[in-house]
């Protein structure tokens, strides 16, 4: 029933845009998308028509930095058990990765779900147990769902949850390229719903539409933004209307408030971006892994950090390259031997660009 | 990592705190469902093992016909 397929309607939507004759931009920021895009083609096909689309900062495990990581090193060297999504388990750190580690007799664990971890909890008192917590909106409130819960005190939770809408603004403000409007994402979307986009379009003039997944999603939500351009319009228009009310969804955005508060975060890649990440209140300080283990952490705290020599994850991720241009893309750097992020993570864009393009 | 899949709920504890959600050809798996306000029989989107929004079934059926009409296109326009 929620699968859309109409070829007559996706070969109408593109030569409506074909026939505009634009010279555009655009960018998503979700790996999703990015899929769905390679996967079918379309960034080829639109690319005839004028529209080039790129992935910007879509990808929670890339955009996770390297000292994000080496906590979690630091923490599991210390004995703890850390639990994660597997891409972030394989991302390189830069001495180690928590896969290494774990082949080094560290407990590190693969989980599918923050529920999971706590289980791994209760199952051992005797363990403390962290749970690597990434991810953008769609993600941070099953974090904020189970520490409400009164989750055992053995479980902790390292947070690098971030969110979209600051991002977007940082990528402007920086002004390293020119977007002509923005495909946003449509499962963050479910929960803030449309309005946390709308400064972007005030401020920066610059369209949005929030776009659904399938392939016919993506062409209409183009189409959408090309409209608005060549009406001279910049809102933000909602095409995923069955699964993104209008005020998203607020029963998770009320527990995501009580939970966490706005933090300044740097993203890999980017500089520090203002109030782009979130942090534990104090209520639930017991939870924080970076309270918990303060002096675990402290080495790493002042150490700086350096991304893997070559790698050029921090221009794919800010949307000035796209992965082919890499010098490494496909030599060094395989999803076999990953260098970087964007080439361990299923949304990362250069694991998407290998899988699906790379003969 | 922000994928979620639909599935319909088929099961429903009294707190409502927990479901399962069948996702079709026979994949049937626990979610917790207290992010959202549900009833048995809505569809769901499930990430991460939470449903995080409730599908709307109308507007899904009539997806199709409301990209016709944006695009301006009768029903039987090709
Ligand atoms: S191809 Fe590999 S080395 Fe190059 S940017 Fe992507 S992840 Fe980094």
């Amino acid at each position: 029933m929620f699968s859309l397929r109409d070829k007559h309607l996706a070969d109408e939507i593109v030569s409506r845009i074909a026939q505009e004759r634009v010279h555009l931009r655009f960018m998503h920021v979700c790996g999703t998308h990015q899929d769905t895009l390679v996967k079918h083609g379309l960034d080829t096909l639109l690319q005839r028509c004028g529209v080039v689309i790129g992935q910007g900062p879509g990808c929670p495990v890339c955009v996770t930095t390297p000292r994000e990581i080496e906590e979690a090193i630091v923490l599991a060297s210390k004995g703890r058990t850390i639990a994660s999504f597997g891409d972030m388990i394989r991302v390189p750190g830069v001495r180690s990765s928590l896969q290494l580690m774990k082949t080094e007799g560290c407990d590190v664990r693969t989980v599918y779900s923050i529920e999971d971890a706590v289980g791994l909890a209760e199952k051992q008192p005797e363990k403390e147990v962290v749970f690597m917590a990434v991810g953008f909106e769609t993600t941070s409130p099953t974090t904020a769902s189970v520490l409400l819960q009164n989750p055992p005190l053995n479980f902790s939770v390292l947070c690098c949850h971030r969110v979209i809408p600051p991002a977007l603004q940082a990528i402007l403000e920086m002004g390293e390229i020119k977007i002509d409007g923005f495909i946003e994402p449509g499962h963050v979307s479910t929960i803030i719903g449309v309005r946390p986009y709308e400064f972007i379009s005030e401020q920066y003039h610059v369209p949005q539409v929030i776009a659904g997944f399938e392939p016919l999603d993506l062409l209409m939500a183009v189409w959408m933004l090309v409209r608005q351009i060549q009406q001279g319009k910049s809102i933000v228009e909602n095409e995923y209307t069955r699964a993104v009310k209008p005020q998203g969804n607020q029963k998770a955005q009320e527990i995501l408030s009580q939970v966490f508060e706005p933090v300044d975060m740097k993203w890999r890649g980017f500089p520090m971006i203002p109030q782009s990440g979130l942090r534990l209140r104090k209520k639930y300080e017991a939870y924080d892994a970076r309270k918990k283990y303060e002096d675990d952490l402290r080495s790493v705290e002042k150490e700086v950090f350096s991304e893997p020599t070559g790698c050029l994850c921090g221009e794919v991720l800010r949307g000035l390259i796209s992965s082919r241009h890499c010098p490494l893309f496909g030599h060094e750097c395989t999803p076999q031997n990953p260098i970087g992020p964007c080439m361990v993570s299923s949304e990362g864009s250069c694991q998407i660009e290998y899988l699906y393009t790379k003969k | 990592m922000c994928l979620a899949i639909p599935g319909k709920i088929i099961e429903l504890d009294k707190k409502k705190q927990n479901a399962t959600v069948d996702y079709g050809s026979g994949t049937k798996r626990k979610a917790n469902v207290s992010l959202v306000q549900v009833k048995l029989g809505d569809y769901v989107l499930v990430h991460a093992g939470f449903a995080i929004q409730v599908l709307d079934e109308k507007e899904a059926q009539e997806t199709l016909a409301l990209f016709r009409e944006m695009l301006s296109l009768q029903d039987g326009d090709r």
